[in-house]
């Protein structure tokens, strides 16, 4: 009878803990998320979408989850590739061609100004908030804010932007000092 | 006395001194024109307040600090401005940035400073003053005086530092500064006292240096203050690096990324305190300094009292030219000083030394050979960090590791260069990783903006969609209710 008991216990038991387990798996838990954060601070944050995700936190989530690969980001680059592989233990491999190249200097959108209609079709498209204009006026690209994503190119009708070298700006300055002969003391 | 403790690593190096201490400390003669970069000192360059064609005096005012980390410029002989234009500086290594060309008209007609009584001032009134003299730190960083003693007192500092421990093989200006103006070094201690609040003042100078020893020790007899007291370091390069000095004296570590004033430390070179001395006794702000020239490549090195804007040319012709052997020109001393591309450059304020170096002052190099591991470098290295690890992680320009790893501490004292049996250029490499650190720092800012834009654009967007559905919504609801009506 006892031992009837037990047995009973012992499946009620199993029952509950795999209800319990199913609920955790449908939950995204704090693990996952976390997760996710540390995925997306690895990313360039470009939303250039050239992964086939909708920007870089739904790549960052699918990675989390298995169903991407870490070779998908072009504006990444190999360091991107190789940060990834790091975090999630896979083997780290070329960018697949197939999403896009790595540009070999950061490039940002020119818009050729006296060809623009200002029809702020670009301005919709747009990931970053980086062009500025109105309709019918004038559309000009924030140089500093633009991620280089191209998304802004199939959406102009007149087909006015281009990508060009991304400008030097003032922040990189020769620091004081260098770059100084190495030299020792005789003796 | 306080006893020596010393720090981690260093070398022991052939100092090179005696050459240059024989005589003593001469003044220069006071070259034809004068060029005074505007960017001399650490931080934002300074705004002029003259114009060309203007007369100006010897002393007077002629850039102001912009900014909270700037610092004054006076003009250090008295004629009329010719120009403000880019000029080669030494700083940066014969680079043109904007400089104050002054015409010396020979005159020297000073310009009238106040003179002051520094103890019947407040410490806040005192601050101010100090940062009009135009001050910086002498010992080659060049910060401002007033930025660095504002940031002491936010911090609550308790204990002055003076460093007197010229450790670089060559330098001898503050030994000799030391020696004939001991008593300005005390009187710019008690001032830098007064000013921060401090209330100790250590003065470190390094063993093997008695004639320096002697002066200030009768220097502080003589001021009667209780406060200050002196202290010898072991002569071990780079001892007279700000944190080594630090753990040599009082026995702790400045946090790494933090600063002396963190542990309550206010570090000032000797010959900063001198010029606060200078400045506040005679109204004579900084518009000369002493500068060693020495070296098998000059015939009579010796010290010389220049003034701010001479060129380098003027002092070795003082010094009695250069020798048939010399072959590099170097701003600073034989460790981590730079070379100069040519001798057609101003005296900064941060000019504290120029050698003319022969091939027996230079370092024979060979070429380099693959790291063996040996570890020598980290034994050397005075801030903990291992070279040969480091020198990986540059040749793979791996970013994250060399953060990882303190790349950002090296102070590039050459340490482990020196002892490198490979004979590899650790500090060139080092040097030449650290703007990829800046980059890679760069590149997260970038990428937190840009998402913090994209979120921005999708919250609005999520608004603005769904505004627009309530204002559909109302819009229907009387005509639905009309309908019903007219049913």
């Amino acid at each position: 009878m006892s031992l009837l008991l037990a047995l009973l216990l012992m499946t009620g038991v199993t029952a509950v803990g795999g209800a319990a387990s199913a609920a955790a798996a449908r939950r995204p838990t704090q693990r996952a998320a976390d997760l996710i954060d540390r995925i997306d601070d690895l990313l360039p944050q470009t939303q250039c979408r050239r992964c086939t995700f909708d920007g870089c936190r739904a790549y960052a989530t699918a990675l989390a989850r298995g169903e991407a690969d870490v070779n998908q980001c072009p504006p990444g680059g190999e360091r991107t590739v190789a940060a990834l592989a790091a975090l999630l233990g896979r083997p780290a491999r070329p960018v697949d061609p197939r999403f896009g190249v790595t540009p070999a200097q950061p490039l940002v959108a020119w818009i050729d100004e006296p060809a623009c209609i200002g029809c702020t079709k670009c301005i919709q498209a747009c990931p970053v908030d980086a062009i500025v204009g109105a309709p019918r006026y004038m559309h000009t690209v924030i140089a500093a804010e633009c991620t280089g994503c191209e998304l802004c190119i199939p959406s102009c009708p007149v087909d006015c932007i281009v990508l060009r070298p991304a400008p030097v700006d003032g922040r990189v300055q020769p620091s004081r000092g260098a770059p100084r002969v190495s030299m020792g003391a005789a003796g | 006395m306080t006893g020596a403790r010393g720090f981690h690593g260093g070398l022991r190096l052939d100092s090179h001194n005696e050459r240059s201490t024989a005589t003593p400390i001469r003044s220069a003669q006071a070259p034809p024109q004068l060029v005074l970069p505007l960017d001399q000192h650490a931080g934002a360059p300074a705004r002029p307040l003259v114009r060309p064609g203007e007369r100006v005096l010897c002393g007077q005012p002629i850039a102001e600090p912009d900014g909270a980390i700037s610092a004054w410029l006076h003009a250090s002989a008295s004629g009329a401005i010719t120009a403000i234009e880019p000029r080669p500086a030494p700083h940066l290594l014969g680079a043109p940035t904007l400089s104050i060309v002054i015409d010396n008209d020979g005159r020297d007609e000073p310009f009238q400073s106040d003179c002051i009584r520094f103890e019947q001032l407040a410490p806040s009134a005192l601050l101010a003053h100090l940062a009009r003299g135009g001050v910086v730190g002498l010992g080659g960083a060049a910060f401002p005086l007033g930025a660095k003693l504002a940031s002491a007192a936010r911090a609550g500092a308790i204990a002055l530092l003076l460093n007197g421990a010229e450790c670089e093989p060559y330098i001898t200006c503050d030994d000799m500064l030391m020696r004939e103006r001991a008593q300005d070094v005390v009187l710019g201690a008690r001032i830098l006292l007064h000013a921060s609040g401090a209330v100790s003042c250590t003065i470190a100078i390094e063993e093997e240096t008695p004639h320096a020893e002697q002066a200030l020790r009768a220097a502080i007899e003589a001021a009667h203050d209780e406060r200050i007291v002196l202290a010898t370091v072991p002569n071990i390069y780079p001892g007279g690096g700000e944190r080594q000095l630090i753990a040599s004296v009082f026995g702790r570590e400045v946090p790494h990324s933090g600063l002396p004033a963190d542990i309550g430390v206010l570090c000032h070179n000797v010959a900063t305190a001198a010029a606060v001395a200078q400045w506040v006794r005679d109204g004579r702000p900084l518009t000369s300094r002493i500068v060693t020239v020495t070296g098998d490549g000059v015939h009579r090195a010796c010290n010389l009292e220049v003034r701010i804007g001479a060129p380098i040319a003027a002092l070795i012709a003082e010094c009695g030219g250069y020798t048939p052997r010399v072959l590099r020109l170097i701003m600073g001393g034989s460790m981590m000083g730079p070379a100069l591309p040519h001798d057609d450059l101003p005296v900064v304020k941060a000019t504290n030394c120029i050698v003319a170096a022969s091939a027996l002052d230079l370092q024979p190099r060979g070429g380099e050979t693959p790291c063996i591991r040996c570890g020598d470098c980290a034994e050397v290295c005075p801030a903990f960090l291992l070279p040969q690890q480091l020198h990986w992680f540059a040749r793979s320009a791996d970013a994250a590791a060399l953060q990882a790893h303190g790349l950002l501490d090296c102070i590039e004292c050459g340490c482990c260069d020196f002892v490198c049996p490979s004979q590899i250029p650790l500090v060139e490499r080092f040097r030449e990783s650290k703007p990829l650190l800046a980059r890679a720092a760069e590149q997260r800012a970038d990428a937190a903006a840009n998402r913090a834009r994209y979120q921005a654009r999708n919250e609005r967007l999520e608004r603005l969609a769904a505004e627009q559905r309530e204002a559909l919504a109302r819009r229907r609801r009387p005509q639905a209710r009309a309908e019903r009506e007219t049913k």
